[in-house]
């Protein structure tokens, strides 16, 4: 049968009323069996289209063909030469838009599951643990990398496999950033993270916790003590709240700090932890990106009745990936759209009990092709609310920048970097990732972690 | 990890603990805060620094059992370590000379204002301090306030010591003695920062308070610690902790802090009853 015809792998799961109780995964990744066979549906393209939708450029065919090939270890070493994280990117990537989107396959079928393969063989390397290092020869070279997240352990990762000693400053208690903060673990287990954490400090690189960059030492402080180049990968880690009335009720929470309590601090295993979170009957999500979708999936493990994503523009609209989108309506998840909440009221303790909303239409295409949400005039409504999550995004948090003089923004606060080598207005100080993009992907900030690593390298050959 | 080098008892449930962390000791000013969490199953919580020294490389922090990890700080002991300690955190204390300035600590309150009064009395103030508790055996640091301070009036709930009363009591002992008072740093219970800040308001004398709400991060991530200063919103561990008592909106920052009321005592009976049972 031509590969063409075999029809992709759905992914195994677990069962959407059971996993809307618990923290599992939900995804539960192939089977070798299933592994092979969808490796075999690839075609070895001459000039693979996937890699170019690939942040990273991961040798998607060569990985491919060792897992058609039943070389298992090998595919996990193949992914590796390009992608220090695989089992993350494997898990948490937006295939659907990146390397999947370009398949040659996609065109007349549904393209090569790459995603979903690229996740089956980075598990195996990690439970084969034959994970040796080629040792590089040292280049007495110092990097500081400022943030532990995707952008700066991948940029670790590259510049220790390049021989330069690199130490991260990380502001909380673990590394991961939202790998470990954000993203729940019913989506990305922490232990897989931890695990390719591990990886990376066994390549040397040295991660330092509780140092608030900013506060503790300074981009200009490490400079000066023997670092000879920085590295800032400090994200998008400042929440935006909706500036309406009410939002500093109690039971309004910022997105990050309820997926904060719940992931990082365990929350949903409270008193065995002791950080508590809490959910009414009734949620609101307020956004409709993926912080949101996971935002929502998490108030309902944490077994609220019903739960609302809130948002002013239509399904098509929505930004979060489809997979993802598919899970919440699975478990229930109940989608109000051209919804608006103008604001929350509370009781006379300060608790929220409704918010009030109004019903949006969309109107014209504007100069941008964009169809904007327009308020229909009397339309207000109010529902029933004991909890508000507001996830409608984040801005970079000014703790690095304003503590770094001669440090350029832009308009909205985020670093200017040169779109090639990544190198600031300061001489040998780099950043990437959200803190330059603004809120944007996990897998854009690991490229950009790379592409740093690879503007640092080449700057620390000519000092 | 985290060594407790030396522990006091100042009172019944209130423990001094001085701590091994020189990179926070090397940075940290009067006003400034950090996070701990005790173990692996810990929470996160703040604590105003007492005291530090550069050249040890320690803080200290002074702790009262309140709640479910405040119970289990005070019961640690010299050699023991913290899993994490954060800081230094917040916006330092500005400290200048003013002339004739008052520094009200309440309760455990009077931890944090010890740096903030040696601050100001080394930049030239007259530094008056004004203590208060809910009686004698309660007060906390008289013999350290009064070194760094020009003037100490005490003022206890049952008269035990001091003046019979309030802080405000006290404070209006003091003005009414004919100082021309430059600014007034209140640090306490929002209770009591709120008592300070309504007797201050008709006087027009500048008020600064230290926010104590809840927390997680403390680098303003998550917005727990939000609360309302003149109308806006502020995060308390990266705007504050200080702020002008006369824009707060109190009665908004104390019903926050009433958000995990049922959650708190729920982990602490847990632990209480994990004492009986020996376990701990």
């Amino acid at each position: 049968m031509a590969a063409n015809k075999i029809p992709r792998h759905e992914m195994p799961c677990q069962d959407s009323k059971a996993r809307a109780h618990n923290f599992e995964e939900v995804a539960l990744g192939y089977t070798k069996e299933m592994a092979v066979e969808e490796a075999q549906r690839c075609l070895q393209c001459k000039k693979p289209l996937c890699r170019t939708g690939c942040p990273v450029e991961v040798l998607i065919p060569d990985f491919i063909k060792q897992i058609a090939e039943e070389n298992f270890e090998e595919a996990s070493k193949v992914l590796k030469i390009k992608n220090s994280l695989p089992a993350i990117c494997g898990r948490v990537c937006p295939q659907e838009s990146q390397c999947e989107s370009k398949c040659i396959l996609g065109i007349k079928g549904e393209p090569v599951a790459i995603g979903r393969l690229e996740r089956f063989a980075a598990d195996y390397g990690m439970k084969s643990k034959k994970a040796e290092m080629e040792k590089t020869e040292p280049s007495g070279k110092r990097v500081a990398i400022i943030g532990a997240g995707p952008a700066g352990l991948a940029c670790a990762g590259d510049l220790a496999k390049a021989g330069h000693a690199v130490t991260i400053f990380e502001a909380l208690h673990v590394a991961g950033g939202v790998l470990m903060y954000g993203i729940p673990q019913f989506r990305l287990p922490k232990d897989i993270v931890q695990t390719e954490i591990d990886t990376l400090k066994q390549m040397g690189v040295e991660i330092l916790t509780n140092q608030v960059v900013g506060k503790v030492t300074s981009v200009d402080e490490l400079m000066a003590n023997g670092y000879d180049a920085v590295f800032i990968g400090t994200g998008a880690g400042l929440p935006y709240f909706m500036n309406i009335p009410g939002e500093n009720l109690n039971g309004v929470y910022s997105a990050n700090e309820f997926l904060t309590r719940t992931n990082l601090m365990k929350g949903y295993k409270f008193p065995d932890y002791a950080t508590p979170v809490k959910v009414g009957k009734n949620v609101a999500v307020l956004g409709a990106g993926n912080v949101a979708m996971d935002s929502a999936r998490t108030a309902l493990r944490l077994g609220a009745e019903n739960v609302y994503i809130i948002y002013r523009r239509s399904r098509d609209e929505m930004p979060a990936r489809k997979e993802e989108l598919e899970h919440a309506e699975e478990e229930g998840i109940q989608f109000r759209l051209l919804t608006n909440p103008v604001s929350i009221e509370g009781d006379e303790r300060g608790w929220v009990k409704s918010l009030t909303c109004l019903r949006y239409e969309l109107g014209e295409p504007d100069a941008s092709g964009r169809r904007a949400p327009v308020p229909i005039a009397g339309s207000e409504f109010e529902i029933e609310m004991d909890t508000v999550v507001v996830a409608i995004g984040q801005g970079p948090n000014p703790l690095v920048t304003t503590s770094t003089p001669g440090l350029e923004l832009n308009k909205r606060g985020n670093i200017v970097a040169d779109p090639e080598t990544l190198m600031t207005s300061k001489s040998g100080v780099f950043a990437g990732g959200d803190i330059v993009t603004g809120a944007a992907t996990v897998i854009l900030a690991m490229g950009a972690g790379k592409k740093a690593a690879a503007g640092i390298d080449a700057y620390l050959k000519t000092k | 990890m985290y060594r407790i080098v030396k522990k006091r008892l100042l009172a019944q449930g209130i423990a001094l603990l001085e701590v091994e962390a020189a990179a926070v000791a090397a940075k940290v000013e009067p006003g400034q805060f950090v996070i701990v969490r005790v173990d692996e199953v810990g929470e996160r919580i703040p604590l105003t620094v007492m005291d530090y020294n550069r050249e040890k490389g320690t803080i200290t922090i002074v702790v009262q059992d309140v709640g479910y990890s405040s119970a289990i700080i005070t019961t640690m002991n010299e050699g023991d370590a913290f899993q994490d300690f954060v800081g230094p955190l917040g916006v330092a204390s500005e400290i200048e000379n003013y002339g004739t300035v008052v520094c009200i600590g309440g309760g455990l309150g009077i931890a944090p204002i010890h740096p903030i009064a040696r601050g100001l009395k080394a930049a030239g103030n007259h530094v008056i301090s004004v203590l208060g508790s809910r009686s004698a055996d309660l007060l906390i640091l008289e013999e350290e306030m009064r070194a760094v301070s020009n003037e100490v009036v005490i003022a206890t709930n049952d008269g035990s010591a001091g003046v019979k009363g309030f802080v405000t009591d006290g404070l209006a002992k003091v003005l009414s003695e004919g100082h021309k008072i430059a600014a007034i740093w209140a640090i306490g219970p929002m209770v009591m920062m709120k008592a300070v800040v309504e007797y201050t308001r008709p006087l027009g004398i500048k008020t600064i308070v230290s926010m104590n709400p809840i927390m997680v991060d403390g680098t303003g991530m998550c917005g727990a610690c939000r609360i309302s200063v003149g109308n806006e919103t502020k995060f308390a561990c990266v705007d504050g902790p200080e702020f002008d008592g006369h824009l707060v909106d109190f009665d908004l920052a104390m019903k926050r802090l009433a958000f995990y009321k049922d959650e708190e005592n729920r982990a602490k009976a847990r632990l209480e009853c994990h004492h009986e049972g020996g376990h701990h």
